[in-house]
């Protein structure tokens, strides 16, 4: 306001403030405010008040976890692949892998049929056996169980075109453990026959002294001699499908879902507010037209556009496809908290306090930032917390179709994801992201639920 | 809040009856519900899989899956494998692959192939799935609608070893001076540009197949897309096809090899991808075989299924971009990462899945030489896994292009499964072995395809399946012209050697001709082998004559049976 | 009450322009092109195929062409599936997608009004704590896991019993129905059990029904006729957006169940760049859903006479 001329017979003397009396009623209790209060009452709620801690020790997982646990979660194991937590990792030294030439090793020259040409290790097994009367071709098999008389071989891993005696290297996928294998005739038509020769295989994990070096598994100066034994790297939940850490990984994961899952709702929700209250304090027909449009969001089939948009804004080289979605959830949900501020800020214009405060001179920034959103503020926070557990099951299920964020980045949804395909044989890849997931969505419903009783008396549940 | 507990008590008490009368009738309206939604669904499509088992021992039929939907049936039109496999069923060519990928009389009884002129003689009893006969004209009329400009086939260039059809499919001739003329009902006269020594080949291929003239003009567009809108030529004929959720074959009455077909029918109730789902639906006993990823292999063992194993046929491997702006164009640069790599390990512990083969050529193993395999003619030249001296290759690169450091190389693959997993494999190897950084980007199938033909990226995991058996379908991939040459790699030596393999009849010389090229491609480093695709499979045991086949109907139910158990 | 129905499928009628534009854009703003496929196709070639799609006009024209069309109600051909309308894909496999959401629907409401006030009546108690620990697994487990893990349970119940209890996965018949709907409605039905149990709570202390208590009316009339009549009534509020949410939401359970929906369809659609699919299902289930929240808001008017049209 620009100072003016005053009216005759008034000085500027008498536009001051009067001094301000602090105590000029007596209030005996000491005076809460509406945070206090709602706090207060958070406090006396178990449930809330506990999952307010769990998502406190969410974000310290996501933020102080990678600080303490220092493995890259791109790191690949390829020693321990799909292991589970907890699992065995002791290893033996062994030689360089070196290529075979069919040569039985020392003390395996004996034998006959189907036999070990050396020690089986994880390294390879090596098979030598001899001529197979009568055989047109010859399939070699492997199981985890002995052959019974179902013949059920296991795995065909090589095809030998005559009944000639030979030899394989075995390096499939070996794991610590019993191997069966089987040889087996086959018939003129490559049917198998009847005849089968049987060998049972234990495999040692074994590592070289190079991989051992390479992987600093054991400090610099230590001396190794071959057949010592040495430890893996540790893996406290074990690894995925590619050998990398689940802890860390379920770290860097945390960082991604609860990015995506705070950030989004808290720029649309921030966005929202914006839109609404500025719908709600303007009214007339510019209210009128912008939630119009507001609407017009709303009505967009919501997965529809969220896969579309991910299309459309489309992830390019080396991006972790987080900013995309971030943007599409931004875009498309924003409505929702304008329409219910807007709502609020319609009911709060009437009310009396407004009235007087605008009497008094308020000017409209302030009736804005000092009743409007404060009065909001509640409803505000607890669409916020809702929004959470929406933000990380829709970042869940477009990982889950393959639209989620880009490898090698790992979010909660796409770890989950890739363990649907593990998880008869190595539950633990699809358990533990679900159970972040699980955990997460039930915090934040839960403090939703406790901050709508204690903020808002209004939209207080009867639990 | 104060309640007295005890009213609270006997006012749930007295609640309950009503409350599980409720439950009671919700129960009941949701299952009559149910039937009624199902009787609605049944008047708009004309049912579904219905509760059929796997195996149908009464009626010999076999239930099976597909893993999409085929786009459509018009053999004319038709790029994809589930078409190829449902086409391989209902239609016959004249000639087609028997179990050993080699070429047999199809509709054709005996066939001429005489340097630039061929000969097709048709069986008198070759008849359509309505009983009218399959003439010669069907398969010009088939042949050069393909090639007719209007019909944009996408593989309308399988044709171009025939006289002008390469003229008529750009448009600079018209299609009716294609060089392929019906003598008579029954006789097919070929007119090629050169001699063509794997022709027979060529015409096993599915775009060569008949289309009725009259038929396919009645149909119009509509030709392809649905059961009713075809006539069919082979085994099986399709008799129903609710989309996106089965197709159904039954044997054809007027299939010319009554004796071939022993089965009844063949439904295909289930067009899903998920492999879990197959796996329960096989558990289920709903289907008779499914594929097997490698994390099941363990459940299968326990479960004590009896596991097969085949190799589709095609070869995937690592592509560079050869266009002059990027530094893949170096070749120490390639074959530092040549050396710094080392595909056993990739297919051994990563893919782990048997039937995978580590790639060591373009040309995978299976190939036909002159006598013996071509891989055993023409070893592949393979490189050592040797890191120490790939840096030394990565170091000369770097002098070679001037720079301080390399700048992040961009990996382009797709979505798949393997190709996700093997992306990551191969960024954590490079950056580990060479200190490239290399940053992926993932792309659905038909978004890496256009960023390769844009030449947006500086390697790529690529992969090629063959269309016919010869080595020449792997050969001319690296050939200066050709379209799939995605990466612009460019020889001379290579464009010459490939001329002669197309043009030569010498079997010698031609495969003497794809021996070269395996060299050249791997002193240039034209690509980095990754692996040859496989498959494990777990089938029902009662059903016997199961075919796997890299040409044709990739699995081929043609000459299965049910062995019933005495 | 005409006036309002009127003025309100004229926003719908906008609205669907709207989406129709919105799709429209974005879909030509998308890298990569439908017609790319696993040969590469010649220049000429692919002129013909864009000439076929229009592809080859200026936008402006392709756009007016597209409005036109879809003022006729056609969408346009596949570039996929190359002799198939998208109005075909529509009409073959949407009425699947609605059979399984309105049944996930139902049997969400359902259930969640049939748990809800059970939970209300044994408030604290055993059935409340039962049910309540399944509400939170419904609200906090991401439903592929759901699904996926329903479909295991089921498969191993029927290797159990030797028989096939359902089917596991297909479409056809109703037993093809029942696991998939339980498993879409799973999350709604959590929700609205949650919301009904509240409201129950809440007119269970309302004057109303202490004023019948003293009346003297028996427990069972009470309980129907008052208590449960007026707790429904904001789980019927929700249930609009729930259908929509459920009808266009149902991928994950059209995926692993493979069920012909057009959900599936969009999904591979997208992946496929397939222009025309995307753009007609879009456009299709923002009528639908448009269509949908009309019909909810006059039926909640009709329901509940409180509620004043306007």
């Amino acid at each position: 306001m620009s100072p003016t001329e005053l009216p005759q017979g008034l000085s500027a003397a008498d536009f001051l403030p009067l001094e301000r009396r602090d105590h000029a009623q007596g209030i005996s209790r000491p005076s809460r405010s509406y945070w206090q209060d709602a706090w207060a009452r958070l406090r006396r709620n178990r449930r809330a008040l506990a999952s307010l801690w769990i998502i406190v020790g969410l974000l310290a997982f996501a933020l102080v976890g990678p600080a303490l646990w220092r493995v890259d979660p791109a790191r690949q194991d390829i020693d321990q692949i799909s292991q589970g937590p907890l699992a065995d990792r002791s290893a033996t030294v062994v030689a360089p892998y070196a290529a075979w030439n069919g040569q039985a090793a020392a003390g395996y020259e004996n034998g006959s049929g189907l036999r070990l040409a050396q020690a089986g290790n994880s390294q390879a097994v090596r098979l030598i056996w001899d001529a197979v009367p009568e055989a047109s071709a010859l399939r070699l098999y492997r199981n985890i169980f002995p052959v019974e008389a179902d013949m059920a071989f296991g795995l065909p891993i090589a095809e030998f075109a005559s009944g000639a005696a030979g030899f394989y290297e075995d390096r499939l996928d070996l794991r610590p453990g019993t191997y069966h294998y089987s040889l087996v005739a086959l018939n003129a038509d490559r049917s198998l026959s009847t005849r089968y020769e049987v060998l049972e295989v234990e495999v040692a994990r074994v590592i070289t002294l190079d991989e051992v070096r390479a992987r600093a598994l054991v400090p610099e100066t230590t001396v190794l001699a071959e057949g010592d034994a040495v430890n893996l790297a540790l893996h406290p939940l074990g690894t995925d499908y590619l050998g990398r850490d689940m802890l860390a990984r379920l770290m860097a994961g945390a960082r991604v879902s609860l990015f995506i899952g705070i950030v989004a709702p808290v720029l649309y929700v921030l966005l929202g507010v914006l839109y609404g209250s500025t719908a709600g304090f303007l009214g007339g027909r510019v209210d009128q037209w912008m939630m119009r449009f507001a609407d017009f969001v709303v009505a967009l089939p919501f997965l529809l556009f969220m896969i579309l948009f991910q299309v459309v804004f489309g992830i390019g080289p080396g991006e972790s496809g987080i900013a995309p979605m971030l943007a599409a959830l931004v875009l498309l949900a924003w409505p929702a908290t304008a329409r219910l501020v807007r709502g609020q800020i319609l009911q709060i214009r009437h009310q009396a306090y407004i009235s007087a405060s605008r009497l008094l001179g308020a000017p409209d920034w302030y009736l804005v930032l000092r009743h409007m959103i404060p009065n909001t503020l509640g409803v505000i926070l607890v669409t916020l917390t809702f929004a959470v557990p929406s933000a990380i099951f829709t970042e869940a299920f477009l990982s889950f179709i393959g639209m989620g964020v880009a490898p090698p980045t790992a979010s909660w949804g796409s770890m989950s994801n890739e363990g649907l395909a593990t998880m008869l044989t190595h539950p633990h890849e699809l358990i533990f992201p679900a159970l972040f997931i699980s955990i997460t969505v039930l915090a934040f419903n839960l403090l939703g639920d406790g901050l709508r009783d204690a903020l808002d008396a209004r939209m207080r549940s009867l639990e | 809040m104060p309640h007295s507990h005890s009213s609270d008590d006997s006012f749930a008490r007295s609640a309950a009856r009503p409350l599980a009368l409720f439950g009671g009738a919700a129960v009941l309206a949701l299952v009559l519900l149910m039937f009624l939604l199902d009787f609605l669904a049944g008047l708009a499509s004309a049912g579904g899989a219905g509760t059929a088992t796997g195996v149908d021992v009464e009626r010999q039929e076999i239930t099976v899956y597909l893993r999409e939907e085929p786009p459509q049936l018009n053999s004319m039109l038709a790029t994809d494998a589930v078409s190829g496999m449902v086409l391989g069923h209902v239609m016959e060519g004249l000639l087609r692959y028997d179990e050993n990928s080699q070429i047999v009389p199809g509709l054709a009884e005996r066939w001429e192939i005489n340097g630039t002129r061929a000969v097709f003689h048709l069986r008198e009893n070759a008849r359509w799935s309505n009983g009218e006969p399959i003439t010669a004209a069907d398969f010009e009329y088939a042949w050069k609608t393909a090639l007719d400009p209007a019909t944009a086939s996408q593989y309308a260039f399988i044709f171009y070893a025939i006289k002008n059809a390469e003229a008529a499919n750009t448009g600079s001739l018209p299609v009716s001076e294609v060089g392929v003329r019906a003598l008579d009902a029954r006789t097919l006269e070929v007119e090629l540009e050169q001699p063509v020594a794997y022709f027979d080949k060529l015409v096993a291929f599915v775009t060569y197949l008949p289309v009725s003239a009259a038929f396919h003009r009645q149909m119009g567009e509509r030709y392809g897309a649905d059961a009713d809108t075809m006539l069919y030529s082979g085994p099986f004929m399709l008799t129903s096809w609710v989309h996106g959720a089965s197709l159904r074959m039954e044997r054809n009455p007027h299939y010319w090899d009554q004796d071939r077909v022993r089965l009844n029918a063949i439904n295909a109730a289930y067009i899903t991808s998920d492999s879990n789902t197959l796996l329960n639906l096989y558990k289920d006993g709903r289907i008779v075989q499914v594929d097997l990823s490698a994390e099941m292999l363990e459940g299968a063992m326990q479960q004590r299924w009896h596991l097969d194993r085949f190799m589709d046929g095609s070869v995937f491997f690592i592509d560079f971009n050869h266009r002059p702006e990027r530094v893949t164009r170096n070749l120490n640069l390639r074959q530092a990462m040549q050396l710094a790599q080392n595909s056993n390990e990739l297919v051994d512990r990563v893919i782990k899945l048997p039937g995978y083969l580590p790639a060591k050529s373009l040309f995978p193993v299976w190939l036909q030489g002159v006598e013996r395999p071509l891989r055993e003619e023409y070893p592949a030249p393979e490189a050592p896994y040797d890191v120490a001296l790939a840096r030394e290759y990565l170091e000369r690169a770097r002098q070679e292009l001037g720079l301080t450091q390399f700048p992040p190389l961009v990996l382009l693959a797709d979505t798949s499964p393997v190709a996700t997993i093997s992306s990551q494999y191969y960024q954590e190897v490079f950056k580990r072995n060479l200190g490239l950084d290399i940053i992926i980007d993932a792309q659905t199938f038909q978004q890496r395809l256009a960023k390769m033909d844009a030449g947006d990226f500086d390697i790529v995991l690529s992969g090629w399946g063959p269309d016919y058996n010869d080595p020449l379908t792997f050969a001319d991939l690296y050939a200066s012209w050709n379209l799939n040459n995605r990466g612009r790699f460019a020889s001379e030596r290579v464009d010459a050697l490939v001329r002669q393999a197309q043009s030569s009849t010498d079997n010698a010389a031609r495969m003497a001709a794809f021996g070269e090229i395996q060299q050249i491609l791997f002193d240039e480093v034209a690509l980095i082998g990754n692996y040859e695709r496989g498959r494990v499979y777990a089938t029902d045991p009662r059903v016997k004559g199961i075919l796997r086949r890299v040409f044709g109907a990739e699995v081929d139910y043609t000459n299965a049976y049910i062995e019933v158990a005495p | 009450m005409w006036q309002y129905t009127l003025k309100r499928i004229l926003q719908g009628i906008i609205t669907v322009w709207f989406i129709a534009t919105a799709t429209f854009l974005a879909m030509h703003n998308v890298p990569g092109d439908p017609l790319s496929g696993g040969r590469a196709i010649s220049p000429e070639i692919r002129a013909n195929l864009e000439a076929r799609y229009g592809l080859d006009k200026p936008l402006g024209e392709q756009y007016l062409q597209y409005l036109g069309n879809l003022l006729r109600g056609d969408f346009g051909i596949s570039f996929t599936q190359q002799n198939r309308q998208v109005n075909d894909i529509i009409r073959e496999h949407f009425p699947v997608s609605a059979t399984l959401g309105i049944l996930a629907v139902l049997f969400a409401a359902l259930g969640g009004v049939l748990w809800g006030a059970l939970t209300a009546l044994y408030r604290n108690r055993l059935p409340d704590t039962v049910i309540m620990f399944l509400v939170i697994l419904g609200i906090s487990v991401p439903s592929f896991v759901f699904a996926a893990l329903g479909q295991l349970a089921l498969v191993n119940v029927n290797a159990l019993l030797g028989v096939s209890l359902l089917p596991v996965a297909g479409w056809g018949g109703v037993g093809h129905m029942i696991l998939p709907a339980q498993v879409l409605g799973m999350g709604t039905m959590a929700y609205l059990t949650r919301l009904m149990r509240s409201s129950m709570l809440e007119i269970m202390h309302s004057d109303y029904i202490r004023t019948a208590r003293a009346k003297g009316l028996p427990p069972a009339r009470i309980f129907t006729r008052h208590q449960l009549r007026n707790a429904i009534l904001p789980v019927i509020t929700v249930l609009g957006p729930a259908i929509a949410a459920i009808t266009t939401g149902g991928f994950v359970v059209e995926l692993v169940f493979a069920i012909p929906g057009l959900g599936r369809y969009f999904v591979q659609a997208v992946q496929q760049l397939d222009y025309t699919v995307i753009m007609g299902t879009t456009v299709f289930y923002g009528a639908f859903l448009v269509g949908m929240v009309i019909v909810v808001d006059l039926l909640y008017g009709w329901i509940d006479p409180r509620v004043r049209l306007q």
